[in-house]
């Protein structure tokens, strides 16, 4: 370590733990206002038609609605969207979803507003539905957005070096097919709002679930036609998010606000589990192609990637998670000729938008399968072949990116990981068990032999699995990445805190406090971490892309440290001393240690105050410069990478295809640890999100229509799902953000599955290539449920 | 909504709604299903097809007397939220499936949100608010509080009521007893390694 730490790296309580344990911690739906009014949605149960009309006559006669709200009430833009503006408020023209709103109506009774919601009319002419996003692209496809040519939201290409020269050089190509689900976020907490109008010229307030108050705020600035100071958005405690309370939220936000101005009363907008499934963004389904050319020895040659993802009804964040894929797509692997194309389209299906993860567990999932397969061609054992072809300092990447100015720590979370996990032993071990594997009943010949039964003593077999990724931190070439935030020091010592990076429910309030305690020497608890309000602080991006500690770190670092250097000019002058190299700020005290001299903070703070030094002020961080070339996919995609390993122990029950988590290992690099507890949690939380996307989970709809709208037929993990989850952290010397903080919430989650897959071969012998790989993959290989896209296992 | 004309199965929603007064006892709920759509003989009066509060509610929350007005059809969680403002009490998936809701009544953990607040007529129910007492800390919660067993914090009042109720009926768990005693409470943040350490030490704290 390059420093000693106070309290960075240490256990600190979280900042919100006393009111979250009590029940006082306010989220979105604790919040009511006198004279407020609620919402209900008007919806068609289809997913896809050309909207006539909507009469509300009868709903308005029954008396029990104080106002209907639809696009005609929407003073500013009708559609929003991140990157394209094809989601409308409210929809007046088509529903392309079935979660789709195309009214409101705004009462005092919520009970009364369903009963009233029936009696609405909706005319409407269905269309042919399109959810097979093998099928967007024909030429006779149904166009969902009109407006625009085809159904292609987004293509990246990423051309290096000669494909067909490298496959020529090859000893061996290997072609596999992946198929991945719609997931769902699952955030415990369901959506909910509150706009409350403000008298006179003041614009209006708004309290909710919202991941992003700043995107929200201008996506509601936008659809009132207002400038971005009247709205101001303040963030209640957030109950999970995980990328899902960004895109939903800001709609809602913008439709409470239409009705609350159009009511001049405050308007709440709260969900159940099954609006809240049906309505809200999911993670892309992908289908993914890839062709790779190896030498005899299992070095790569070439990678021809073919991914296409659903992009559902809207485009949302289609364009920014398939760049992460487009850059990732090749894995942690220096492979000399690549040709990648990455597409999303539209389809009639639920649309998708951004998820822990972003872009990158599909590829993982697929990429890492295949580097299990090429090994066992190769006759090496996966960790060799990762060996052979795993980034090093100097490496360049796919995208033509040499890698240096990090530490680049792939072997070593590879390493750590196979040591800490025995993993070649039980590897070898486990698959000398696999031919004691039963087969499976030949279906067009369904005679039973002998060698069809399983002997008691075979039933369960142990597998074990890796798998091994880089990830870009934060947003890399996908926008602008800078964060601010904002402290004040009062003259007791007690210390104002902000970031413009909202907490989403992992900690990052504790992580800021933490990090400005160092800076000042003095014990979190001295920190208030205000509230996240978009009238007080800079817009800094989003909480997403794992960039919060990074770069709200590395604000709240700069903050910190413009209050310590004003407060060591204060110290000199009170110590009558020239050289601050000797001022150590620790333990709540100044001391000086050339004439041991103390003086305690607070008293400090109050002679800085009595000069007249401001100790209030803004830290800005911005990342290094990075770039894009959109044509061939080349350039530096992010600043600085991070590196992870996880090894899954699976036992896998023979005759029923259940697959039982004995452990998993997690190693990963992220940089210095600030909040260790905070640290740990988001590896327990990943790896646990990763199992439910490997093994349980799956949205699946037909015609558009979902069925999984709660939790009893959403599957997610619960406490008994997993035996044990060991995270170990690699730590290292960089020195971007505060003090070379970088990611780690998506990491943990992107390699999970791909583990889960490779321990399940470990253990069957079967390699599966299509999540989940629940009870009918595993046992049957095949998914049972209908759905409208037939999967490879399907066939 | 869409999903309520398309499925064929019974609406609890609406089955909760039609069930309605005096109706008392989670078996005579049961044993009515099936004739959900059918005011029975043994319903005293018609259910209510608006939404007035009708019904006196008397029971004990929290250590204190409650007599409340309320409509038939509330749940117990909407009661809880609403006419008491113990917001601490989530409203999760609102069909006893994540343990959200849990709520302490007469030392049992039930879910508030799956349960007519008339059932708990004359009953003794405890929230997560009812735990504090003073500035005091209940034991759980500081547990809680050092181990982490949390993050966003919307299961964990459920999380801890759920494991009060396990220490009332047996106040030396193993790790076993804890976790099938709390494997109907969800959490999506992940929280569980933490969530069952922090029981543990509660445990170990208490003795």
């Amino acid at each position: 370590m390059k420093e000693k730490f106070n309290i960075v790296g240490k256990p600190v309580i979280r900042q919100d733990a006393f009111n979250k344990v009590t029940g006082q911690a306010k989220f979105a739906d604790d919040y009511n206002y006198p004279n407020q009014l609620y919402a209900a949605m008007i919806r068609i149960p289809v997913s896809h038609a050309k909207i006539k009309s909507i009469d509300y006559t009868e709903a308005i006669e029954s008396g029990l609605v104080a106002a209907t709200c639809d696009s005609s009430d929407i003073p500013g833009a009708k559609k929003v969207g991140p990157i394209r503006k094809d989601q409308p408020v409210f929809c007046d023209e088509k529903v392309v979803t079935s979660g789709d709103v195309l009214a409101m109506l705004i009462g005092e009774n919520e009970y009364e507003l369903k009963q009233a919601s029936k009696k609405v009319k909706v005319d409407f002419e269905e269309l042919p539905i399109l959810t097979d996003i093998e099928k967007a692209m024909d030429e006779d496809a149904q166009i969902i957005h009109p407006e625009f040519e085809n159904n292609l939201i987004v293509h990246y290409p990423l051309r290096k070096g000669n494909i067909d020269k490298g496959f020529e050089e090859s000893d061996h190509i290997l072609e596999q097919t992946y198929t991945t689900p719609h997931i769902e976020h699952a955030y415990i907490e369901p959506e909910a709002v509150v706009a409350v109008p403000l008298e006179g010229n003041r614009g209006i307030k708004i309290i909710g679930s919202i991941q992003n108050p700043h995107t929200a705020r201008k996506v509601v600035a936008a659809v009132l036609g207002l400038p971005l100071t009247k709205v101001r958005i303040i963030q209640a405690e957030l109950g999970g998010s995980f990328g899902g309370k960004d895109d939903t939220m800001n709609i809602l936000s913008a439709r409470a606000a239409v009705a609350a101005l159009k009511t001049k009363r405050p308007v709440k907008i709260h969900y159940s589990r099954e609006e809240s499934i049906l309505e809200s963004y999911k993670r892309h389904p992908y289908r993914l192609k890839y062709k790779v050319g190896f030498s005899k020895a299992g070095k790569l040659k070439a990678m021809k990637i073919d991914l296409l993802a659903d992009g559902g009804g809207y485009s949302c964040m289609s364009p920014f998670v398939t760049w992460r894929s487009v850059v990732q797509a090749t894995g942690p692997y220096e492979v000399e000729n690549v040709w990648t194309d990455v597409r999303a389209v539209y389809t009639n299906n639920p649309y998708t938008g951004a998820f822990r993860g972003f872009g990158s567990p599909q590829p993982i999932f697929a990429q890492e399968s295949l580097m299990d397969e090429i090994a066992e061609i190769a006759g090496i054992s996966p960790i060799e072949i990762r060996k052979i072809n795993g980034f090093q300092k100097g490496s360049v990447t796919a995208s033509r990116q040499v890698l240096r100015d990090h530490e680049i720590n792939l072997l070593k979370v590879v390493e750590r990981a196979a040591e800490e996990s025995n993993f070649l032993s039980e590897w070898n071990k486990n698959k000398k068990d696999q031919s004691n594997a039963p087969s499976f009943v030949d279906e067009l010949n369904p005679i039973v032999k002998p060698e069809h039964f399983i002997h008691p003593s075979n039933n369960v077999k142990r597998g074990i699995g890796l798998a091994t990724s880089f990830r870009g931190c934060s947003l890399g070439a996908e926008g602008v990445d800078a964060a601010a935030a904002y402290i004040s020091v009062q003259t007791d010592g007690s210390i104002y805190l902000l970031s413009g990076l909202a907490e989403n429910g992992q900690g990052l309030k504790t992580t800021f406090s933490i990090i400005a305690a160092e800076v000042l020497g003095i014990s979190e608890d001295r920190i208030h971490y205000l509230e996240q309000d978009t009238g007080i602080i800079a817009d800094s991006g989003p909480t997403v892309a794992s960039r919060s500690t990074l770069m709200g770190g590395g604000a709240i670092k700069d903050a910190a440290t413009i209050i310590k250097n004003r407060l060591n000019e204060v110290a000199l002058k009170h110590f009558n001393i020239t050289d601050y190299d000797v001022l150590v700020y620790r333990n709540n005290t100044i001391s000086n240690t050339e004439n041991n001299l103390k003086i305690e903070f607070s008293e400090l703070c109050q002679l800085a105050f009595n000069s007249a030094v401001s100790l209030s002020a803004v830290g800005w961080y911005k990342g290094p410069n990075v770039g894009w070339d959109e044509e061939t996919g080349q350039g530096d995609a992010y600043f600085t990478y991070v590196y992870g390993c996880q090894v899954a122990d699976v036992s896998v029950d023979m005759s029923t295809g259940e697959v039982y988590i004995n452990k998993i290992v997690a190693v990963h690099d992220p940089g210095t640890v600030i909040n260790i507890m905070g640290a740990l949690g988001q590896v327990y939380g990943g790896v646990t999100q990763g199992a439910g996307y490997g093994l349980w989970e799956a949205i699946e709809s037909e015609k558009g229509m979902i069925k999984e709208l709660n939790y009893d037929l959403y599957i997610i993990p619960t406490s008994k799902d997993i035996d044990k989850i060991e995270p170990i952290f690699i730590e290292g010397e960089d020195d971007h953000g505060a003090w070379g903080a970088k990611s780690l919430g998506e990491p943990t989650l992107e390699l999970t599955s791909a583990a889960l897959a490779n321990a399940i071969k470990n253990a069957t012998g079967k390699r599966l290539f299509n999540l989940p790989l629940n009870l009918e993959e595993v046992l049957l290989s095949k998914k049972l449920r209908p759905k409208d896209f037939v999967r490879e296992s399907s066939k | 909504m869409s999903k309520d004309s398309e499925s064929n199965k019974i609406s609890r929603r609406n089955f909760l709604g039609k069930a309605g007064t005096g109706i008392v006892g989670s078996t005579i709920l049961i044993s009515s299903i099936g004739a959900a759509d059918k005011t029975g003989p043994d319903l005293a009066e018609a259910p209510p097809i608006d939404p007035k509060e009708t019904d006196i509610l008397n029971l004990w929350v929290n250590g204190k007397k409650q007599k409340l007005k309320i409509n038939p059809s509330s749940t117990l969680a909407e009661v809880l939220r609403n006419k008491l403002n113990l917001t601490g009490t989530k409203i999760v998936c609102n069909q006893g499936a994540c343990g959200g809701c849990t709520v302490v009544m007469d030392n049992k953990a039930v879910y508030a949100c799956h349960m007519l607040a008339l059932d708990a007529a004359g009953k003794k129910v405890v929230t997560i608010e009812g735990l504090l007492e003073g500035e005091e800390l209940n034991h759980l919660q500081e547990a809680f509080i050092e181990k982490d067993g949390l993050q966003c914090g919307f299961c964990t009042p459920g999380q801890i009521m759920s494991a009060y109720a396990l220490l009332l009926s047996k106040p030396n768990p193993n790790r076993e007893d804890i976790m099938e005693a709390m494997s109907g409470n969800i959490c999506r943040c992940g929280a569980y390694p933490n969530i069952l350490d922090s029981v543990l030490l509660a445990v170990q704290n208490k003795n």
